[in-house]
């Protein structure tokens, strides 16, 4: 008989010590951010109400303002715009696909639809960035008549909103699929139509499942870094309209990063929107947990 | 019956929006890559195919590479915490603090693991930008998408599988080992296929820790030369990171050609990845039940 360290405990240690590794890597990615982010307030001194509420960032130290400032407002408004202009856009799209898919025609739903929005939740995003500024933006340059190019917040928002589409129509889809086939058959047995059907039975069950879809579609808007920066055109400035050129605190991260000196403002206040960042990430994830304990409770109660 | 008539009529209206938007995601998904392709294939010139600067050969090389390896790292750990998660952790505190770091890794914006990967791989070991840098920082997105996909599988696992493996004497890992994840193998290739896909299109986690350029002679083969392409030391772009590099900063004016070439190469990827993962999976799947099995499967479901 073969010992039972063999055949049992070291495969145990070994994955637990892997599980353990993960909460350390997360821990360390937590740890070295915040580090990094707070210092803008701690060694810097830049005060942390400049950071949320100033609109100029210009940490370059000049000899009237020796330290510069670093206000990010015009990130997290230019992010905030823009993820939320993409959902406007894809969500519609996103959760007709879905009843599509479930309840008009699972046969080419399921056949043509389904297939073709999953392989797009596989194409990278600079691609979609690229198509954004090569075929997008000129064509939003002549409906619009702007002289230098149409890269601003709307090119950015319908290329996000292409990206995110798969996301929400995958996870509605799911969720549509889960509502118990006895709630679709006692509406019709009321004489419902399939869109009241749709519409006050399926829906409503499947609200959820819909509602985690919209918030990890927003995620990923959020988050994406290059293909916003190819197409949104980076002028650091509180956009006007929704065809002002404008910028994200991905896109800055992305654009400033390499060339700032590190332990300086700008390096700095870099820092500080990718902490930002990883803490709204970790909000849109709380987010979820609540939705899905939500739809817990609900199903206990009945 | 008006109230009828007029649901009725809401109801056809409401069947024919919807079709017309489902042949306009079609339409303008396909079109997209049809468009892309076409794209790509017309700025095709045999310089853009070959290893000289001009050319993706290298970008391609390094493309492959780095998946590889970042797949040889993140596998490994992905499938161990998704057994853990599975088979091991009993429902506590810190399963649940394993469970949200696995969330918040999966879902942390990927300029953020970038910039966290410049600062850990890059700026603390005293170096520049490199492959190895940048290869980890992949395996930092890989890890919770494969952990996922094990632990799902795992989790569906039917309970008499167990069961019957540990009637015949088998401890737990024995079980996981011989039973489970021979059961789960299938989606396990697939996972693991769909993790490379991810690291295709990678660049915003790339462009601080792998660099956007490299330098390689594909006469020397020697791994210890900076030069080599198989040093994983040197500075690497992938075809992603070439694609931001040609629109934000290269000057030579077919720099455009170059990045239309580029992405359809990467679509042509992604698509070979996606429709290989799937054959993959059934033909695996078919191996292991074994032809007998799938004729009583059919057999059953016709019944």
């Amino acid at each position: 008989m073969r010992s039972k360290f063999k055949t049992e405990y070291m495969g145990r240690t070994v994955v637990t010590v892997v599980g353990l590794m993960i909460i350390a890597i997360t821990l360390l990615i937590t740890v070295f951010l915040v580090q990094k982010g707070a210092q803008t307030f701690t060694v810097l001194k830049y005060s942390v109400s400049q950071f949320f509420t100033d609109t100029k960032w210009d940490p370059f130290m000049s000899a009237d303002d020796p330290k510069g400032s670093v206000g990010a407002l015009t990130f997290i408004i230019g992010s905030i715009y823009v993820s939320f202009l993409a959902l406007l856009f894809a969500t519609p799209f996103a959760v007709a696909c879905a009843i599509f898919i479930t309840e008009i025609s699972p046969k080419y739903g399921k056949k043509m639809l389904q297939p073709a929005v999953e392989i797009f939740v596989g194409i990278p995003s600079v691609v979609y960035g690229w198509l954004g500024f090569s075929v997008l933006c000129p064509f939003i340059a002549k409906i619009f008549n702007m002289p230098f190019g149409g890269e601003g917040l709307l090119s950015a928002a319908i290329v996000l909103s292409v990206m995110i589409f798969p996301t929400i129509t995958t996870v509605a889809i799911d969720s549509i699929r889960n509502v118990p086939s006895e709630y679709k058959q006692a509406s019709y047995g009321l004489g419902a139509t399939r869109l009241q059907m749709i519409w006050h039975t399926s829906l409503p069950a499947a609200k959820q499942g819909i509602l985690t879809g919209i918030v990890l579609g927003l995620a990923r808007a959020f988050g994406e870094a290059l293909a916003v920066s190819m197409v949104i055109g980076n002028k650091i400035t509180i956009p006007k309209n929704i065809l002002s050129r404008t910028s994200t605190l991905t896109t800055i991260i992305a654009n400033q990063m390499g060339s700032a000196p590190d332990g300086t403002g700008m390096a700095d206040s870099i820092w500080s929107m990718g902490l930002l960042l990883f803490v709204i990430s970790f909000l849109f994830i709380l987010m979820i947990r609540i939705i899905g304990k939500e739809r817990e409770d609900k199903g206990a109660e009945k | 019956m008006n109230r009828n008539k007029r649901a009725k009529i809401a109801d056809n209206i409401a069947t024919i929006f919807l079709y017309i938007i489902a042949i306009l995601v079609i339409v303008l998904l396909t079109s997209i890559t049809v468009y892309l392709v076409y794209r790509g294939i017309k700025s095709y010139i045999p310089k853009y195919m070959s290893f000289s600067p001009d050319g993706l050969g290298i970008q391609l090389f390094n493309t492959l590479y780095m998946v590889l390896l970042s797949i040889i790292i993140s596998a490994p750990l992905g499938i161990c915490a998704g057994i853990y998660m599975a088979e091991y952790a009993k429902p506590s505190k810190l399963t649940d603090i394993v469970r949200m770091s696995i969330e918040t890794l999966a879902s942390l914006p990927s300029i953020v693991v970038g910039i966290f990967g410049f600062l850990v791989f890059v700026m603390l070991t005293h170096s520049t930008w490199n492959m190895f840098a940048g290869v980890l920082t992949l395996s930092i997105l890989c890890v919770p998408l494969l952990t996922r996909v094990t632990e799902d599988g795992l989790n569906e696992i039917d309970q008499s599988m167990k069961e019957g493996s540990y009637a015949l004497g088998a401890t737990k890992w024995q079980t996981i080992v011989h039973v489970l994840l021979p059961a789960i193998l299938p989606r396990l290739v697939t996972g693991i296929i769909l993790a490379a896909g991810r690291g295709f299109g990678e660049a915003a986690a790339l462009i601080y820790t792998a660099g956007l350029t490299s330098d390689v002679s594909f006469s020397n083969w020697n791994p210890s030369s900076i030069t080599s392409p198989l040093n994983i030391f040197r500075t690497s772009d992938t075809l992603a990171v070439r694609i931001w590099y040609l629109k934000g900063f290269a000057i030579n004016p077919d720099k455009y050609q170059i990045a239309d070439m580029a992405a359809a190469m990467l679509i042509i990827l992604v698509f070979i990845f996606n429709i290989g993962a799937r054959i993959t999976g059934r033909v695996i799947e078919r191996k292991m039940i074994g032809s007998s099995a799938i004729k009583s499967k059919k057999k059953s479901k016709i019944n």
